[in-house]
């Protein structure tokens, strides 16, 4: 469901196709609702190994991030920072999570490559970015802790399964039509850096 | 207060120290964000800077880590050889870690290779990293404390280039690795640069150049120079808060030197997130301290 709160775009879970293709890349939106958390190894399982998630995650959405956790099994979690991880070290293994899990939402640091680009294109689904080093102001959005799986794989690789209120502000990076901004930006910065590296490297020469 | 005592209290203070640290950013990295985000005229990147300000407040007031990758724990020790706990204080600085992995908390981030098992206190083989440095006849410790982020400052780069290559080439190698690596490192970014001999003594360096302060400048004027002109034509790529665009890139560019060799000209280069959680804590021979990093520190944190 999508609302517009005070000018907001707010996006609540299970998140439709129509939602989310209705989003263009660079537009910020807040989201409420269920997030599972997710890095290297949570990927590893469940598209080389084949496991099934605890939950499911059809229309939901996908976070990067290892958060500091409170708490234990017996007396409840409580979330002490979250904050995004870079999206970049899942780029090998995302399309293939995302065909497999039906996930919409991708939160995460940096951007993705062409992979994941296909993947929103072909699946409806968008990759946004979460301001990082954020991680108190987002664990104040975070409302609870549903439950975690895979604690074996230490407090940062498992697979936390949170509710979030108001939680942004989320950057779409590469949208349902496959824009990448991330892509488009670094394109940028390398015409640039060259451009640069021209005008130091004539400053340096004589410095050998 | 005998051995014992002193060991407890110096593994105190540094437990609280490195908390701290990973709580509130140092003075320098504060005002710095502060002068990137005055000078910042697009919006997106404004509210950028505006949420990593209500961030450092919420983490100060909650006492929370601001950022949830505290990284692993890293000293470099200038310790006088006539300090009375040199010979405790590596194992000290270990307990130091795991107590604030406890209490602070700080995120688990220690794997033990090939076993792959997160540790849980971030100790384990070589780690804390401790990096000794011995001064001859004085009788106090001098700490640098840093916390390296999984995501900026752990993947540094070196290389060592031909002679005929130039500064110009080393040049090349930071700009390259900042187009390709700063917008996903948290920029803004600090950038340590090292020149030496090999790959070790250039990384290593890029390290230690991280650990001075924000804004401070090489000794050498030529040093100095190319800090200037690599800071200039980093900013001019406009990466950024985020790496989402913005006025400048970085929070400046550190470079540390050592000889090189005829045939080498090695080049390291370390990135420091916005969130550079660099600590200095100076002890003198009765465990009295200072810091010049972050005013406001008491061991009772
Ligand atoms: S790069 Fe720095 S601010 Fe960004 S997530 Fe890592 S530690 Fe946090």
């Amino acid at each position: 469901m999508t609302e517009n709160i005070n000018g907001k775009t707010v996006l609540t879970t299970p998140f439709t196709e129509e939602d989310i293709r209705a989003l263009r890349a660079g537009d910020v939106i807040f989201i409420n609702g269920d997030v599972v958390t997710g890095r290297d190894d949570m990927h590893i399982r469940v598209v080389k190994e084949g496991l099934s998630l605890p939950a499911d995650i059809s229309g939901m959405a996908l976070m990067h991030a290892g958060p500091i956790v409170k708490g234990s099994d017996g007396e409840g979690y409580s979330m002490v920072a979250i904050g995004p991880t870079t999206s970049m070290r899942m780029e090998k293994l995302e399309y293939d999570f995302m065909d497999k899990t039906g996930v919409r939402l991708i939160i995460g640091k940096g951007g993705m490559g062409e992979r994941t680009a296909e993947a929103c294109r072909e699946f409806g689904a968008v990759h946004c970015v979460y301001p990082a080093g954020n991680a108190v102001v987002a664990a104040m959005c975070t409302e609870e802790i549903k439950g975690v799986a895979w604690l074996d794989l230490g407090m940062p690789e498992a697979c936390w399964n949170i509710r979030v209120n108001d939680f942004g502000p989320l950057i779409v990076s590469i949208d349902s039509s496959g824009r990448n901004i991330f892509a488009e930006k670094k394109k940028e910065y390398a015409r640039i850096k060259e451009e640069q590296a021209e005008i130091i490297a004539g400053k340096v020469r004589s410095f050998i | 207060m005998n051995t014992e005592e002193q060991i407890r209290k110096m593994t105190d203070i540094m437990a609280s120290f490195v908390g701290y640290t990973a709580v509130r950013l140092p003075d320098d990295v504060v005002s710095k964000l502060s002068s990137l985000r005055a000078a910042e005229p697009d919006p997106a990147a404004l509210s950028i800077y505006d949420m990593m300000f209500e961030n450092m407040r919420l983490a100060a007031e909650l006492k929370r880590p601001s950022c949830q990758d505290t990284g692993l724990v890293q000293f470099r020790v200038e310790c006088g050889s006539r300090f009375p706990l040199l010979e405790s204080l590596e194992k000290l600085l270990g307990d130091a870690v795991r107590k604030a992995t406890a209490e602070t908390p700080l995120r688990p981030n220690a794997v033990e290779p090939f076993e792959e098992v997160n540790t849980g206190d971030n100790t384990g083989s070589g780690a804390p990293a401790v990096w000794w440095h011995i001064v001859p006849g004085w009788d106090g410790c001098a700490i640098h404390t840093y916390l390296a982020g999984g995501g900026c400052s752990l993947p540094g780069h070196a290389a060592v280039l031909m002679p005929g290559e130039g500064y110009e080439g080393a040049v090349r190698f930071v700009m390259d690795r900042v187009a390709e690596y700063g917008p996903n490192a948290c920029p803004p970014l600090l950038i340590g640069v090292g020149i030496a001999n090999s790959a070790e003594t250039a990384a290593m360096l890029s390290k230690e150049a991280l650990l001075r302060p924000v804004g401070s400048h090489n000794a050498d004027p030529k040093a100095a120079e190319m800090e200037q002109l690599l800071e200039d034509g980093i900013n001019a790529m406009g990466i950024g808060p985020q790496g989402m665009g913005g006025n400048a890139s970085v929070l400046g560019v550190n470079l540390e030197k050592a000889v090189r060799h005829p045939a080498t000209l090695a080049v390291g280069v370390s990135f420091s997130c916005w969130t550079h959680r660099r600590g200095h804590i100076v002890f003198d021979s009765d465990l009295k301290f200072k810091t010049d990093t972050h005013t406001g520190f008491t061991s009772e944190q």
